[in-house]
């Protein structure tokens, strides 16, 4: 009886095996970043490129880091969603402009609404790297204490909104400081 | 005549595709530090190609990268874990043994276990007759050997 359950059992398992290889997305590569110190960075402002903002200036508080860009063809799609989130939530939302033009960043913004507390310019994608930036856009949740607690790539949805970035942000803001 | 000069231009078109970056290195050594590095680092933008051979705009930013910092005297150890620490293991055609990579590294040799001990265990199985005939059905089958010999 064994004999011919035992080869069963290994294709059974062979097959559950490989549809969930199927399943995954080879795109999404978890980052090492999560539960480290966000990465520092000292970066002019889109807009006021005289003006410089750091990732002290952000410490105390709950802040979502959002890698865009104008060239951003998916950035487009999660746009409405990042209004929405705007209109609803008072936390701090940094966007990272990240290698753009600064024209065609700030036209990118009249014309489709700006979400962004304020933006950041990245134009050699330095930060980016030191956020391990690999595929635009790019959603970080930082903690009071300045640590990533969670990574998003690609768009934002108005399901991952509701679902994964509203409760984390809820249980992280009643963190204590 | 116009053929070849046809022939000549679209010779220099696909010269101004091909991007070349130039870089002057202090040593023989850190170009080959560069070289070993970049065809080392994978480029998360394409997967299945390194940042040398990837034209990708990340790829090229990740190149500039290892190739400033092998100018700050860095070495490829340094750079490696660099990127490690940004992208994760991921990023390195050849990955750090640790806990997370383990079993890749150790996957072909365990596979070739269980098949070697998978190979010996239905090699101990077989019957030791090799017919699994009885006695009588042994003689039978000599006598009819027997018969067909003859002419």
């Amino acid at each position: 009886m064994l004999k011919y359950l035992l080869p069963f059992l290994l294709f059974i398992a062979l097959a559950v095996f490989l549809a969930l290889g199927l399943k995954l997305n080879p795109k999404d590569i978890p980052s090492p970043l999560i539960d480290k110190p966000a990465p520092a960075f000292s970066l002019p402002i889109l807009g006021i490129p005289e003006k410089q903002l750091s990732n002290q200036d952000l410490q105390g508080q709950v802040w979502l880091l959002n890698v865009w860009a104008s060239w951003c063809v998916s950035c487009r799609e999660e746009h409405p969603v990042l209004l929405q989130f705007a209109q609803q939530s008072s936390v701090t939302l940094v966007g990272l402009n990240y290698k753009d033009q600064a024209d065609a960043a700030i036209e990118w913004l009249t014309k489709l609404g700006n979400p962004y507390t304020v933006s950041l310019m990245d134009s050699e994608g330095r930060t980016g790297i030191d956020y391990g930036v690999y595929g635009v856009p790019e959603t970080f949740v930082i903690d009071k204490h300045g640590i990533i607690r969670y990574k998003q790539t690609g768009a934002v949805t108005a399901d991952n909104l509701e679902k994964v970035f509203m409760p984390l942000i809820n249980q992280l803001e009643a963190e204590a400081l | 005549m116009k053929i070849l000069v046809i022939l000549c231009l679209s010779l220099l078109s696909s010269l101004s595709y091909a991007e070349i970056e130039h870089h002057e290195f202090q040593s023989i050594e850190q170009e080959q530090s560069y070289q070993t590095l970049i065809s080392e680092l994978r480029c998360l933008v394409c997967q299945n190609q390194t940042i040398a051979d990837s034209n990708a705009d990340l790829a090229k930013d990740l190149r500039r990268q290892v190739y400033e910092m092998l100018q700050q005297g860095q070495s490829q150890q340094q750079i490696a874990d660099f990127m490690t620490q940004r992208y994760g293991d991921f990023v390195l055609y050849n990955p750090n043994f640790n806990l997370k990579t383990g079993l890749l590294w150790l996957g072909p040799a365990l596979f070739l276990l269980i098949g070697l001990i998978a190979v010996l265990l239905f090699a101990r199985k077989k019957p030791n007759s090799e017919s699994g005939l009885t006695d009588q059905q042994k003689s039978q089958l000599a006598k009819i050997l027997d018969e067909g010999e003859k002419p």
